[in-house]
């Protein structure tokens, strides 16, 4: 989508004082831009005062450092510095105050790459306009008036002023046509600068979600129906009524509510609660019988995804076939901070403090929850202790409205870590079945796939924040929601097969199927999405093709990227660092992958050494090319923590099914990488100044078929399943 | 009435006896930068220190703390950023943050009781706390960053 300045930019003077750019950010706000002569719902907002250089920025901050990246996009081109702005989170009312500005959500590794062009443009009009303001003054040209560490001056006479002393001035001025952008050369881009929000976060000063506190506010803690999709037939509050701190026992239609005065009195008041379940048509669900029906499922038709030649014919005609099959479990977000909302409600106003990725999804759902309209209705996004596609669902600020309506005075729902890990939304599990056939030389001809999966974009397209919803959401609310949301997210249901369609590798005859189920698991976002077990399954099956013909699997896979030489750039760059081919100390052993995400190129080689059946990973390189890296210090981040994300999930993680419930309770039995199993990680960038692409996403998807790839090597053992597990 | 001294400072609080130290300080006192990750020792986010002993507040009842000291992340730095606190800034350390003031808590037990730890003797200080967001590389280089190479 490519908008132009005008429909994405408005200038004027500032309530206070100054010059206050308002800016539209097109993919968190309803992009009417594109049709032309919509009403304008800016997003964000630069504001330059006497009093100092506001930023506003339209996405959330969940640790990936788009506050900082965003900060830096604008400060580049208004000539200051990125410490001389103050960046504050986006909770501005008037942000939201137009209905159609329903869909403010981060998400999709989209932020860099969509905001590139709209906060450059709103650093350079603002300049411009000061510069405007400075020649007006001076009486001077226009093109002598240098924009520079947040001043403009003017060589010949020597004047000079300061941004807060034009700034009213430059309110006043014309909106430059088309303000000039660098395009090399950047002062700030590309530079290795630190977080502007790092010191809230290591001082304990930082509000998180569950760190808000209202005036009046009770804490809540909701006892829920281990089955998804059960509902309450009876429950007996008089006892848990009658313990200390216990202010009410509520039914709501997610479970039943305690409300107390701390969260302690709510957590003993739900664990004493005793509450009979109607389970509902979910009480069979058992991961044994799931992947039973997902392997019968894999016989079936499906839906074609992909058919290059004819992979059937060309696979009964191969000198050599090889065949696989490969299985991901469900697995849980498990962010740190478990989820929270709090929650004000009154006959005209709602106030809404939640650690969301989705603060427009939230004021969506609290407008058809409270009947209020949308100027009634603010949500604050607090820091949010981690988001990898959790926070996109709103589960929990629904709950904190029934319950603050419930109750008449603020609320705030305090999920137990416990709840956490029973009432996620997970990312779906998944069967792949693979077929490659080789010719006498070794040259793939056929390769066929089919992937059966749980669509998390179910029917439609506009379903697709709706399937993040609690089950009890009313379908009116899904479907706004959804709507709204599937504009910006812009993908239809190939989160279940993305990666797997857009295999890279010259093969002749390609046949990529997607084999839909449902068992009825409640399935979300996962960082990486469908990525994060496409790869698995491409990644390891090309490797299986590779030592078939006898071939080095680095080699193998670099002849056939003819056709995709960005994936081959950053194969050979990860494949360079790694010193892949040199000798490795005694006992370890290296695996390698490569996969395309979110429009950037990643490749991982990982080093283990296996004793017994423990799998210790000592080395891991990864390499990404996602154009012009913004901030590399940032992108490193996201790579270094791509890859202990990736690890944890292939080593150590799923969630399984029985009897209708969650098997798992707490990281005792659904454990994160710790710091002694953390390999030492080397992050490598493919230099580019092409359109920044995916960053906080693409270095998931490889690292579980590297990971798999050098057990192969060190154990001869192909391991298919995660997470990995040797035999024994 | 529980007393103990908090970042320094007296408290006095009036809370059943068994009510765990995390949720005296977060619902009671207002400290929130100890945080809850687990509630069951797992997962480090809620530790502080207890007469200097790195300690899980979830599993700490109040009442074991009478007459003892009590320091948060709040109180680490005494007024000041504690040395690992700024090389968590130089090295951009944090990506959300939250399991953060419970790592620094970790890591400051640590060099109390070992000033120049070797780097298995930091991995082992610091395995029980969890980082959802993958900062462990970060947070060793920091732990060394601050110690400063052995004498």
């Amino acid at each position: 989508m490519s908008l132009t300045r005008r429909q994405f930019l408005k200038v004027g003077a500032a309530v206070g004082g100054g010059l206050l750019v308002e800016i539209h950010a097109p993919r968190t706000a309803r992009a009417d831009a594109g049709k032309g002569g919509g009403t304008f719902t800016p997003n964000a907002f630069l504001r330059i005062a006497p009093d100092g250089i506001t930023f506003v920025c339209p996405e959330v901050e969940m640790g990936q450092g788009i506050q900082t990246g965003l900060a830096m996009l604008v400060a580049e081109e208004l000539e200051v510095g990125l410490e001389d702005m103050r960046v504050i989170a986006s909770p501005a009312d008037r942000a939201y105050d137009n209905p159609e500005n329903l869909v403010q959500l981060t998400g999709g590794s989209a932020s860099v790459k969509a905001d590139f062009e709209p906060m450059r443009l709103a650093g350079a009009t603002a300049r411009d306009m000061l510069r405007s303001a400075a020649s007006r003054r001076w009486g001077v040209p226009f093109a002598e008036c240098v924009a520079s560490n947040g001043a403009i001056v003017h060589a010949a006479t020597g004047k000079r002023a300061t941004y807060g002393e034009l700034a009213d001035e430059a309110a006043r001025s014309g909106v430059p046509r088309r303000p000039r952008l660098r395009s090399e050369g950047f002062r700030i881009i590309g530079k290795p600068l630190r977080r502007v929000d790092a010191r809230p976060r290591i001082d304990g000063s930082g509000v998180f979600g569950i760190d808000v506190r209202v005036p009046g506010m009770l804490v809540a803690a909701i006892v829920r129906c281990p089955v998804p999709g059960g509902t309450v037939k009876g429950f007996d509050a008089a006892p848990v009524k009658a313990m200390p701190g216990i202010v009410d026992v509520v039914r709501i239609p997610a479970g039943v509510a305690v409300l107390a005065r701390d969260t302690w009195s709510a957590r003993n008041g739900a664990d004493a609660l005793r509450v009979t379940w109607d389970e509902g048509p979910n009480a069979g669900l058992d991961s044994v019988s799931l992947l039973a029906a997902y392997r019968e499922a894999a016989a079936g038709e499906g839906k074609g995804v992909r058919s290059d030649g004819d992979a059937a014919k060309a696979l009964a005609g191969a000198a050599r076939r090889v065949e696989a099959s490969y299985h991901a479990p469900f697995l849980a977000h498990a962010t740190l901070e478990p989820q929270n909302a709090t929650a004000l409600v009154t006959g005209s106003r709602c106030e809404v403090w939640a650690p969301t990725q989705a603060p427009g999804v939230a004021k969506e759902i609290a407008r058809q929850l409270t009947g209020l309209g949308s100027d009634q209705i603010v949500i604050h996004t607090t820091l949010v202790g981690g988001g990898f596609g959790r926070r996109l669902a709103q589960d929990y600020v629904a709950e904190a409205i029934w319950c603050a309506k419930a109750a008449g005075t603020p609320v705030k729902v305090a999920w137990s870590r416990e709840d956490d890990f029973r009432h996620d939304v997970y990312r779906p599990a998944a069967l792949h079945v693979m077929r490659g056939g080789l010719a006498a030389d070794g040259a793939p001809v056929a390769w066929e796939h089919r992937v059966v999966t749980q669509s998390i974009m179910k029917q439609f397209v506009p379903d697709v924040v709706a399937a993040t919803l609690p089950f009890w959401v009313p379908t009116g609310v899904k479907r706004t929601a959804g709507n709204v949301a599937s504009y910006f997210m812009g993908r239809s249901d190939d989160a279940a097969f993305e990666g797997a369609d857009q295999v890279p590798y010259a093969v002749p005859n390609v046949s990529v199927r997607f084999i839909a189920q449902d068992q009825g698991v409640p399935v979300g976002f996962w960082r990486a999405v469908g990525h994060s077990h496409t790869a698995f399954a491409v990644e390891s099956f090309v490797d299986e093709l590779a030592h078939a013909a006898g071939k080095d699997p680095y080699l193998f896979r670099k002849g056939l990227l003819g056709g995709a030489p960005r994936n081959r750039e950053v194969l050979d760059l990860v494949a360079t660092k790694a010193g892949w081919g040199a000798t490795l100390p005694p006992g370890r052993f290296r695996g390698i992958a490569q996969h395309a995400s979110f429009d950037s190129f990643a490749a991982a080689v990982v080093e283990v050494e296996v004793e017994g059946k423990s799998i210790r990973v000592r080395r891991v390189v990864i390499a990404l090319d996602c154009g012009l890296a913004v901030n590399p210090n940032l992108v490193a981040a996201q790579l270094e923590g791509s890859v202990v994300f990736g690890l944890g999930a292939a080593l150590k993680q799923e969630i399984t099914w029985k009897k209708g419930r969650v098997e798992q309770s707490n990281f005792n039995d659904f454990d994160l990488l710790r710091m002694d199993e953390c390999p030492s990680i080397e992050t490598h960038l493919v230099p580019g100044n092409g359109p920044p692409t995916g960053v906080g996403e693409p270095g998931v998807p490889p690292i579980a078929p590297a990971l798999a790839n050098a057990v192969f090597a060190a154990t001869g053992q192909r391991l298919r399943s995660l997470p990995l597990r040797l035999p024994g | 009435m529980i007393s103990f001294t908090l970042n320094g400072k007296p408290v006095q609080v009036d809370v059943p006896g068994r009510m765990p130290l995390l949720w005296v300080l977060r619902d009671v006192l207002g400290a929130t930068g100890t945080k809850l990750g687990c509630g069951a020792g797992l997962c480090g986010a809620c530790t502080v220190h207890v007469d200097g002993q790195a300690t899980r507040s979830c599993l700490t009842d109040v009442d074991s703390v009478e007459g003892r000291s009590v320091t948060t992340i709040e109180g680490l730095g005494r007024g000041r950023l504690h040395v690992l606190q700024e090389a968590w800034l130089e090295l951009d350390v944090a990506q959300c943050g939250y399991c953060q003031p419970g790592q620094l808590m970790s890591a400051a037990a640590l060099l109390d009781a070992k000033p120049h730890p070797t780097d298995t003797e930091i991995d082992e200080a610091l395995s029980g706390n969890l980082c959802r967001c993958g900062t462990y590389p970060r947070i060793r280089a920091a732990v060394r960053r601050a110690a400063g190479p052995a004498p």
